[in-house]
């Protein structure tokens, strides 16, 4: 444990990639295998369940270091990470001992699943009472579910073949999908032989960067590809003998969440991995993500909600074929082929994501303009001559994302940030004009630069209103440009509506808040009408849940917002 | 009547009529030491500890300023004076007046771990003490000097082997010489900047002895070949004058280095956690130690300190208001800004372009 404490705080303060990678490469060198598949399971982002429920810790660290809870609480407002105040609050180990990291995971932490209230409490005391800083904040960060670090599962993936000497490529497709961290796993994995592989294995995922320079720099129109960028789950859809699997972009297996597709996996020619979008897909046309979100958190489909919103796989590549990885293979032979099998199976459920024309720069902006109507998020541009890549790469791909919507609005709430912003007002909450009235109707908290953001600090503190708790109200006095993705129903939310991904585009320093924008503009930008809001008609309601874990205290629900941003597994 | 008050001009003694690190211009000001926050230019009298005159003298100019050894007293007006060692920088003290039998204890800014480049913070028993509160959290806990210092050893090191130079920021005034004072080692020649440099003769002249230091610049940084470890103000972050120098590895001592978002917040490479302030178990022990009932808490986490000391110590305990208040992040840049404000006007416009 101590050595991956040890390795958490070398990633955690360097910005550095070669220095990350080499720090990696060097702990997999070291590491047992046990310790070694945990780590990786780790640090690529799979995540421990929440064992244990942060008011107890905290009511326990407080106890442990003699402080009152108010204190404790005030020093978490201080620092902005729970796991990190109560490392440095606690009192230093009375004993060292150093367990493994496996050790650690499977003796002192998978317990508490099972234990009762009293016993958890012996076990963190227990803990508490012979680690040190790091290996309490890494223990914290795991028994509360919480475990990230600053570092691109790609490059952890780059280091561990580095360090066992397996290629690239190939220790990313041994990586992807769903495996148990073990140490006979992790022998496997950095084995030179394959054949152990399971047949449900995915491949890794080719991400774009979005496009900013514009597209007629990409060279000679005639050598891309457009397509429109679908408003969904990324997916694979995989069939390997008898065995089907339905993959999303997190490498979640999700065939079950979605039973209407199992007959177009199951017609799938065995050997063939497609890549594409699982769609909310109804009376020909895409339903908005809203409507795909009701579907993610599900476990059980219900008839009612399979009539709601049922879903298609909108197809656009293919990985492989009769069994071989065709990813190397220029698009467009993937494309032909791909339109082949396609046409073959004739499944109504598997669709192929449409060649958008254009014969020049110009033509494509014009297709561009009319993404927001044909429902889409904008276009992705693919190089026809260009492989199936691993991971977020510039080049071969982009993507060219809509314009976003746009409305003033005015600061009304306050709330201190987290991790590099804790200390300082960061989280906001803006609201526009109805009648006389300002309403809440958008939380933010990026776009701002540094220097902008300590000057709103200073004014918030400045014209402060009233406290509730963490929140301060201001007074409507500044004036930012909001951008944000879309708009829904909300009867959760006071104006009735919910935008989606907002954040700040800049601060408007020459509007006075009497000119910034009406709920009338935002519900007419969203095609709606005023009566729609009301939340008993909204049956369709369709909800974009803004909502944090309040257990998870000063949170924001801003910061729970962009975890969705960069975690929801769209594409 | 208390002994002390708080006016518009910070702390005021009625029975001495005299101020104590006044915020604007007095006729007679008592200062614990040479931080801009503390002391100010324009007073007609100064009076501090002896070590502090010269330190003093270099920030604000030729005044009227009488020094007092530690520990010797004084009639000012109607009461007693003196000044204690308050371990926060060269010639730092706390002032204690008497009137009476009746005792009142100034800590200005102290702190309660050793450092070889000023004399200890010793606690003085008294009626009402007034703490500072910069770091009065539960989770500022300093970890051991010599251990962060092997840490910075590490860091110096594994730079000097890559070629690139080690920038350590740090308070001009302080902080710089005790991290000069307690290196481990030397893996390259250390090079300063000049608004430090202008502060080593003090420390020379006050028997403080410190490594062998050149002045940093373009030329003497790249002749060192990435090996060198330069000393500067953190004003010097993102500035033409660290571009200079090739490739760098920056690191920011401070006790606000602790929180791991700060140290991301001013993006460095590296946070040493060494601080000029007490910890949070340096402050509740100090106060337990001078015996006092009446706790005044001023600079920094005021409000959180006084609530934990009136509820779980049982002590008469408010905050008070000072002109430099401010929260922890205000608190960081501030901490960062002071260092070259602390120097003389002309001094620092010579060196910083």
């Amino acid at each position: 444990m101590r050595r991956f404490a040890q390795l958490f705080r070398d990633l955690d303060r360097t910005t550095r990639t070669s220095e990350k990678t080499a720090h990696l490469v060097r702990y997999f060198g070291e590491a047992a295998p046990a310790d070694a598949a945990w780590a990786l399971y780790l640090l690529t982002g799979r995540k421990l369940k929440r064992l244990i429920k942060t008011r107890a810790l905290r009511e326990w660290a407080a106890e442990t270091a003699g402080v009152p809870l108010w204190l404790l609480e005030r020093s978490y407002e201080a620092v902005g990470d729970l796991g990190e105040t109560l490392a440095w609050i606690l009192p230093p180990p009375e004993s060292a001992v150093d367990q493994s990291l496996a050790a650690v995971i499977e003796q002192r932490i998978q317990p508490l699943a099972e234990a009762s209230p009293a016993q958890q409490a012996r076990i963190v005391r227990e803990a508490w009472r012979v680690f040190g800083e790091y290996e309490r904040l890494v223990f914290h960060k795991l028994i509360a579910g919480e475990f990230r670090v600053g570092v691109a599962q790609t490059l952890v993936v780059r280091a561990l073949a580095e360090a066992v000497g397996v290629p690239a490529p190939t220790m990313a497709h041994r990586l992807a999908g769903d495996w148990q961290p073990t140490a006979e796993m992790y022998e496997r994995l950095v084995a030179g032989d394959a054949a152990a592989d399971d047949p449900a294995r995915p491949y890794p995922f080719f991400l774009a960067y979005a496009l900013e320079e514009p597209c007629r720099t990409l060279g000679e129109p005639h050598e891309w590809q457009a397509e429109w960028k679908w408003d969904g789950i990324r997916g694979q859809a995989l069939r390997r003998g008898e065995t089907t699997a339905l993959w999303s972009r997190g490498e979640e297996l999700v065939t079950e969440r979605f039973p209407e597709l199992q007959p177009v996996l199951d017609a799938l020619p065995s050997g063939t991995v497609l890549d594409g979008e699982i769609l909310a897909w109804r009376d020909d046309r895409p339903l908005p993500f809203a409507a795909l979100q009701k579907r993610i958190g599900r476990k059980t489909v219900t008839p009612r909600i399979l009539k709601e919103a049922p879903t298609a796989f909108q197809s656009y590549d293919v990985l492989e074929y009769e069994g071989i990885d065709q990813r190397e293979r220029p698009l467009v032979e993937r494309r032909a082929l791909l339109e082949q099998i396609v046409a073959q199976v004739a499944q109504p459920r598997l669709r192929l994501s449409p060649i958008v024309p254009f014969g020049s720069w110009d033509e494509l902006e014009q297709q561009y303009a009319r993404a927001r109507a044909e429902q889409v998020e904008g276009l992705m541009l693919k190089q026809r001559d260009a492989p199936y890549g691993v991971g977020r790469r510039r080049g071969p791909w982009w993507k060219w994302k809509a314009e976003p919507y746009s409305i003033d609005a005015v600061l009304l709430y306050a709330q201190s940030g987290h991790g590099k912003r804790a200390g300082l007002y960061t989280d906001y909450t803006f609201g526009v004009w109805d009648m006389r009235r300002l309403v809440p109707v958008a939380k933010a908290y990026s776009g701002l630069t540094d220097e902008e953001i300590r000057e709103v600090d200073a004014f918030i503190r400045a014209h402060t209103l009233d406290k509730f708790g963490p929140v301060r109200e201001v007074e409507p006095r500044l004036v930012f440009e909001l951008h944000f993705e879309g708009i829904q129903v909300s009867s959760r939310h006071k104006a009735g509506i919910a935008v989606r991904f907002p954040r700040m585009h800049r601060w408007r320093r020459d509007k006075p808040p009497a000119e910034a924008d009406s709920l009338e503009t935002l519900v007419s930008l969203a095609g709606l009408h005023r009566e729609q809001l009301h939340p008993r008609i909204s049956r369709q309601a369709m909800l974009f849940d803004l909502g944090g874990d309040l257990d998870d205290g000063p949170t924001g629900t801003a910061a729970d917002s962009l975890d969705q941003e960069a975690e929801a597994p769209r594409s | 009547m208390p002994l002390v008050e708080t006016t518009e001009r910070g702390l005021y003694c009625r029975a001495g009529d005299f101020y104590v690190d006044p915020w604007s211009p007095v006729d007679r000001a008592l200062i614990t030491h040479s931080h801009s926050d503390h002391l100010r230019w324009g007073s007609k009298r100064y009076l501090t500890a002896a070590p502090n005159v010269p330190v003093l003298r270099a920030r604000v100019g030729p005044v009227d300023v009488e020094g007092l050894p530690y520990g010797e007293s004084q009639t000012v007006g109607g009461v007693q004076v003196s000044f204690h060692p308050a371990g926060h920088v060269l010639g730092s003290a706390q002032v204690r007046i008497e009137r009476g039998g009746e005792v009142c204890v100034v800590s200005g800014d102290y702190k309660t771990q050793p450092d070889p480049t000023c004399a200890s913070f010793e606690a003085v028993r008294c009626h009402h003490f007034i703490t500072e509160a910069t770091f009065a959290l539960p989770i500022y806990r300093w970890p051991r000097t010599a251990d962060v210092m092997q840490d910075f050893d590490t860091w110096w090191q594994a730079n000097a082997a890559e070629g690139r130079t080690s920038v350590v920021c740090a308070y001009a005034l302080g902080k710089a010489q005790r991290v000069l004072a307690e290196l481990a080692a030397e893996h390259g020649p250390i090079l300063v900047h000049g608004a430090l440099q202008r502060i080593l003769p003090l420390y020379e002249a006050a028997g403080v002895r410190l490594p062998t230091t050149a002045h940093a610049s373009a030329l003497s940084v790249r002749a060192a070949g990435g090996k060198a470890l330069v000393i500067a103000p953190p004003s010097v972050l993102g500035s033409a004058w660290l571009r200079k120098f090739g490739p760098v590895s920056t690191a920011l001592c401070s006790g606000w280095m602790r929180v791991r978002g700060t140290r991301r917040r001013r993006g460095v490479d590296r946070g040493f956690i060494l601080s000029d302030h007490a910890d949070w178990p340096g402050l509740c022990e100090s106060v337990a130690a001078t015996g006092a009932e009446e706790v005044w808490v001023t600079h920094g986490y005021t409000e959180p300190f006084a609530r934990y000391l009136s509820e779980e110590r049982r002590l008469n305990a408010v905050p008070i208001e000072t002109r430099f208040t401010g929260e922890t992040a205000d608190e960081a840049a501030t901490e960062a800004e002071d260092a070259t404000d602390v120097v003389p006007a002309e001094v620092a416009a010579g060196e910083v372009p």
